[in-house]
């Protein structure tokens, strides 16, 4: 692998970057790896990544239905943040946030981590209770974190309305200075180059049509491009989860709904950091790019269309303009949906199955992208070593059955 | 955008008159006290996901406040009926699968013709 540096910006230029080396390979299946990754978004890469680089498992092939960044990982609005109310997704996605804070040296790739901070407003009482409770429980799990009142966000952002006239005034708001954005699709670039170049296969373009399994172990998959055999296999498809476990005969606690976002036309620099309301609903950054990237909710009933539906536009649009009256004219670009596999208590599966050697890793919701880095790492673990690393342990599925659940709605952020 | 036709209203409706409430025909184990605990986690947290025809509970919650069952398509978006609470579903995924009259069979088709991972 090439690596990317000044020296070679420098380099490149005097051939007019016409010598580039490709980012990764387009090669033919093998017939059998070691570890079979299903799905090529931003967890199933990192995956593969970890697996070759931490784990020494590099005999490893990533399937993925469509293209690299066409998925999920292009689809969200790039909040990265940590400040989780229970200790285990707490431990999950700090551990994702220590890494990030170091990937882009890691994939010597410029993944555009910006930690710009994150803004949880408040609007009632019982808002500031739990954003008390939560700031003081990251703290204890030792996750930056404070509580500001009005003043203190309006200060951060002179921009919001913070006055008493607003429909839902901001009394206060908890802030992760940490917390930031990335770029979405550098993510998935990166983590794929880097998986390439320590000789992990990403077959492109390839479908899984049915899962080999004989005397309840995982023998290969069969796909478009004729069968491949693995002896681990970990399915990483966020929303089509629930159709490939199907394929298993497994049944998941998942429900599919298309998430959407949109954004604006770009605009001078006006946001510095990311602002979420749960109560108004809607978030908004501004990337680097200029153009302000708005998240909304999931569409109340399950779809498979990648593009969701007018009303939840509306409701995101009114919750935005509620908050930052100052927007209230600028147009939007374009509007996205993408799939989400959401779980009854809002936290991932991140689970062994009945199916020897086969793994899931489903169900983050509204909120996989912040988890890209930890989530990918921990399952790497996983699928080395056959036995669930200690963080991932606390959400194998068995929880839906033992009660043991990890209710995540409050910091979850978006309402499902 | 949706028009929802309420079964109890006898009109069409506009989406956001109404709510999603998720599957629908799920029914309450009549025996708590003798449910296993796989049993109770599957009626409390398992709901079907399909990739085709779905049957959804919904509720005309600013108009009549009644419950009433909806059956859509998960990729077309397209709702095939709305029936009372206690009726049946005339539209089901064996019903617009002929070649597939067993449960068996309508699995196998789903791999080879719905399933797109």
């Amino acid at each position: 692998m090439q690596r990317y540096s000044g020296f070679a910006l420098a380099r490149h230029a005097l051939s007019h970057h016409e010598n580039w080396q490709r980012q990764w390979r387009n090669p033919t299946p093998k017939k059998a790896y070691d570890v079979i990754i299903v799905g090529g978004g931003g967890h199933g890469l990192a995956t593969a990544y970890y697996l070759a680089k931490e784990f020494g498992v590099r005999n490893v092939a990533v399937i993925e239905k469509g293209w690299l960044g066409g998925g999920n990982t292009a689809r969200n609005t790039t909040i990265v943040r940590s400040n989780y109310l229970w200790d285990e997704a707490a431990a999950l996605y700090e551990h994702a946030m220590k890494l990030w804070e170091g990937l882009s040296q890691d994939l010597n790739y410029n993944v555009m981590f910006s930690q710009r901070g994150v803004l949880n407003l408040g609007h009632t009482l019982q808002d500031m209770r739990d954003i008390q409770r939560r700031v003081n429980a990251n703290r204890l799990n030792g996750i930056d974190g404070e509580v500001l009142d009005a003043a203190g966000v309006q200060e951060i952002v002179p921009i919001l309305d913070c006055s008493k006239r607003a429909r839902y005034p901001v009394m206060g708001a908890s802030w992760q200075p940490r917390a930031g954005v990335a770029r979405h699709d550098a993510v998935a670039w990166g983590y794929a180059r880097g998986a390439d170049a320590l000789g992990v296969d990403i077959l492109q373009q390839t479908e899984v049509t049915g899962l080999k399994i004989r005397d309840g172990r995982i023998l290969g998959v069969h796909t478009n491009r004729g069968d491949i055999e693995a002896k681990t296999v970990g399915c990483v498809t966020a929303g089509n989860s629930g159709v490939l476990a199907g394929m298993a005969g497994i049944r998941l606690p998942l429900e599919s709904h298309p998430l959407q976002a949109l954004v604006s036309e770009p605009l001078k620099p006006i946001l510095d950091t990311v602002v979420m309301s749960n109560h108004v609903h809607g978030y908004i950054s501004q990337s680097d790019k200029g153009d302000l990237v708005i998240g909304a909710g999931i569409d109340g009933y399950n779809g498979y269309g990648q593009r969701g539906s007018y009303p939840t536009v509306e409701h995101t649009l009114q919750a935005i303009v509620e908050m930052f009256p100052i927007f209230s004219r600028v147009r939007m670009n374009r509007q996205w949906g993408g799939i989400v596999d959401t779980c009854p208590d809002a936290c991932p599966i991140l689970s062994k199955t009945p199916v020897k050697g086969l793994f899931f890793n489903c169900g983050w919701g509204t909120g996989g992208f912040k988890a890209t880095t930890g989530s990918g790492h921990v399952f790497a673990a996983s699928l080395a070593k056959g036995e669930m690393h200690p963080l991932a342990a606390p959400f194998s599925i068995d929880r839906f059955h033992s009660g043991a659940l990890v209710d995540e709605h409050g910091a979850a952020g978006v309402a499902h | 955008m949706f028009h929802i036709y309420c079964p109890y209203c006898e009109e069409w409706r506009e989406e956001e008159e109404f709510h999603a409430r998720g599957q629908a025909h799920i029914q309450r184990p009549l025996d708590p006290e003798t449910c296993s605990d796989e049993e109770w986690g599957d009626y409390l947290f398992f709901r079907d996901n399909p990739r085709g025809i779905h049957h959804e509970l919904w509720v005309h919650s600013v108009g009549c406040r009644k419950f009433f069952n909806i059956t859509r398509h998960t990729q077309s978006y397209e709702i095939l009926e709305t029936y009372r609470m206690g009726e049946l579903p005339s539209v089901t995924a064996e019903s617009v699968l002929p070649s597939a009259a067993t449960a068996e069979a309508s699995v196998a088709n789903e791999k080879t013709e719905e399933v797109r991972a």
